[in-house]
């Protein structure tokens, strides 16, 4: 028989484990309905605030040996446009990325798609490069309380927070989630970072400080979903340099219920998911494995 | 050390060609995009400014390349304004290519959409039967025509400027004028490049009579590499799964001709 790839991270199910990352190709609904039919279980939007945002100007994407970085500064048209545009979805499987400073603003976004088919919220509490958002809210765990706290109240929604590696113990930002009401954690999102060019001697991003994507960390990504699964209770989706089967099996492996992929579309574009979803359930055969929950967190038993 | 495609190489301007008053070339030594494809583009980084996606221009001499740029916008008008010896970065090239066709070529440009069109030039055989339309608004505001009719030199061909005021070459718009060629003349393909108002009707045109055509669209890029979404156009990355199109898609995609995305994401009409 051959194995199941679906899988389930808390109440959200979807038919494969391979999600598309926040803030990568995430503005239009034609684009996700292609690459929900080129194989990706889940399509995560890119963050969306209470208004729209134009990001940073150029450079803000510069390729690192090792992988990518980034300051784009989450442009994104607005959380009312975007509910709006995604009105009409029926089929497609979107979890939206919400980003903002204080409760209210999240309250404000959640009411635009009280009435719009998504599967979840994915709240953005560790983008690495734009001020009192992202990491900044990460980093304050009382703040965290209260947004989490109130996204719950009134979401009718599963909701993830997004962790990343900012100036405090991000343990601590998934034990205040989780103890707010979060129904699942994606880790991590990118490093802060930067690259310099030697032969003009400037910061190449616009930004200066970026965010670090792709191979590079992925150990470290690795090493988080271990971490979070092992001390909490709560489902993970890893993300961070997923760009083969044998990268999203690893994840599955320290404790992930399904992974998120964002750089490895720049070498193999939006095959990626189809490839990946083939290898992990060639590999699940080869190992007798009939479901994804058999494989999450075996590692840990070592 | 190998080169990262991504990451900026630093190039210098060697040479700056004042094209028209508001267009100039600059011309810089760099063997990966003296090489590229037409239709193929550069993520070009001014330092201290902005990062543009450029049409990788022709140069005529051996491992050099070049950038075409109107004075429009901020980031444009400072790559104008850069002086002999000063550098640029450039990543890439990104992008597709112009299927090259045989046989009776047309091809329609207006302004700096021309540049991918000069490149597609030096890729046609000496036996295709070459007419490049130039549209423009005003006499001073034509280029590239000298340079053409070089590169065309040996080919049977024609280069038709048509001017909106008429102050040179023929007078009107350039999608009238090739209205009238394609009543005359059976065309094998048609290639086109510039306000995606006249490749819509360049693409309509040719299509009514089932010509082969493509047009190279230009949406506001980020990344260029098909990560930041910036470029997205229907379903499609302009940046990844173009810039070249076929008109027989281009007709199916319904912001083809009427709208683009903002810097947010957000669309806007033409």
């Amino acid at each position: 028989m051959k194995p199941d790839i679906s899988t389930q991270v808390g109440a959200i199910k979807i038919e494969r484990p391979t999600m598309l990352a926040s803030g990568i190709l995430g503005i239009s609904l034609e684009v996700f309905d292609r690459l929900y039919k080129d194989g990706a279980g889940a399509l995560v939007t890119k963050s969306l605030s209470k208004e729209p945002w134009e990001g940073y100007p150029n450079p803000t994407v510069v390729g690192v040996k090792t992988g990518y970085l980034n300051a784009v500064g989450l442009s994104n048209p607005g959380a009312p446009y975007f509910a709006k545009m995604i009105s009409l979805n029926k089929t497609v499987p979107i979890i939206v990325s919400l980003v903002g400073s204080i409760p209210e603003d999240f309250d404000f976004m959640i009411k635009q798609f009280e009435n719009v088919k998504i599967l979840g919220y994915e709240l953005n509490l560790s983008c690495p490069h734009v001020e009192k958002v992202g990491l900044e809210v990460g980093d304050d765990p009382e703040l965290v309380h209260k947004i989490v706290k109130s996204v719950k109240s009134k979401s009718q929604v599963p909701i993830i927070a997004k962790v990343g590696l900012g100036s405090s113990d991000y343990l601590e930002t998934v034990r205040v989630a989780c103890e707010s009401g979060v129904d699942a954690i994606t880790a991590i999102n990118t490093v802060r970072a930067m690259a310099i060019d030697v032969e003009t001697t400037r910061p190449i991003l616009s930004h200066k400080i970026g965010g670090l994507s792709g191979p590079a960390i992925k150990p470290i990504a690795v090493r988080c979903v271990y971490e979070i699964s092992s001390k909490f209770d709560v489902p993970v989706i890893g993300c961070g340099g997923v760009s083969s089967w044998e990268d999203a099996i690893e994840f599955i492996l320290a404790g992930a219920s399904a992974v998120q992929i964002g750089s490895a579309l720049v070498d193999k574009w939006v095959s990626v998911f189809s490839e990946i979803n083939n290898g992990i359930s060639k590999y699940m055969e080869k190992k007798n494995f009939s479901k994804i929950k058999e494989m999450v967190g075996i590692a840990k038993k070592f | 050390m190998q080169r990262n495609f991504d990451a900026p190489t630093i190039v210098t301007i060697e040479k700056i060609i004042d094209e028209t008053p508001t267009v100039r070339t600059l011309v810089f030594s760099d063997e990966v995009l003296s090489n590229v494809l037409p239709g193929q583009f550069a993520m070009v980084w001014i330092p201290g400014i902005n990062e543009l996606p450029m049409s990788v221009m022709i140069s005529q001499e051996k491992g050099k390349a070049a950038f075409t740029v109107r004075k429009h916008g901020v980031a444009s008008t400072e790559l104008y304004s850069l002086k002999l010896g000063q550098q640029v970065g450039v990543r890439g090239p990104y992008g597709n290519s112009f299927t090259v066709k045989q046989g009776k070529i047309l091809l329609v440009g207006g302004g700096t959409g021309l540049v991918p069109l000069i490149r597609l030039l030096t890729f046609l055989k000496k036996t295709d039967d070459v007419t490049l339309l130039i549209g423009s608004k005003t006499k001073n505001e034509v280029f590239f025509e000298k340079m053409a009719n070089q590169i065309l030199e040996h080919n049977k061909h024609q280069v038709i400027v048509v001017t909106e005021d008429g102050s040179y070459g023929k007078s009107g718009l350039v999608t009238q004028v090739m209205e009238n060629l394609l009543s005359e003349t059976k065309f094998d393909a048609v290639y086109t490049c510039g306000p995606e108002k006249m490749m819509y009707k360049v693409v309509q045109l040719a299509s009514s009579k089932n010509i082969h055509v493509q047009a190279s669209i230009e949406r506001m890029m980020k990344c260029g590499m098909g990560i930041c979404g910036s470029c997205c156009f229907g379903e499609v990355l302009a940046c990844r799964d173009g810039t070249v199109f076929d008109g027989k898609y281009l007709l199916t995609n319904k912001e083809f001709g009427y709208t683009h995305r903002n810097k947010a994401g957000m669309l806007e009409n033409y």
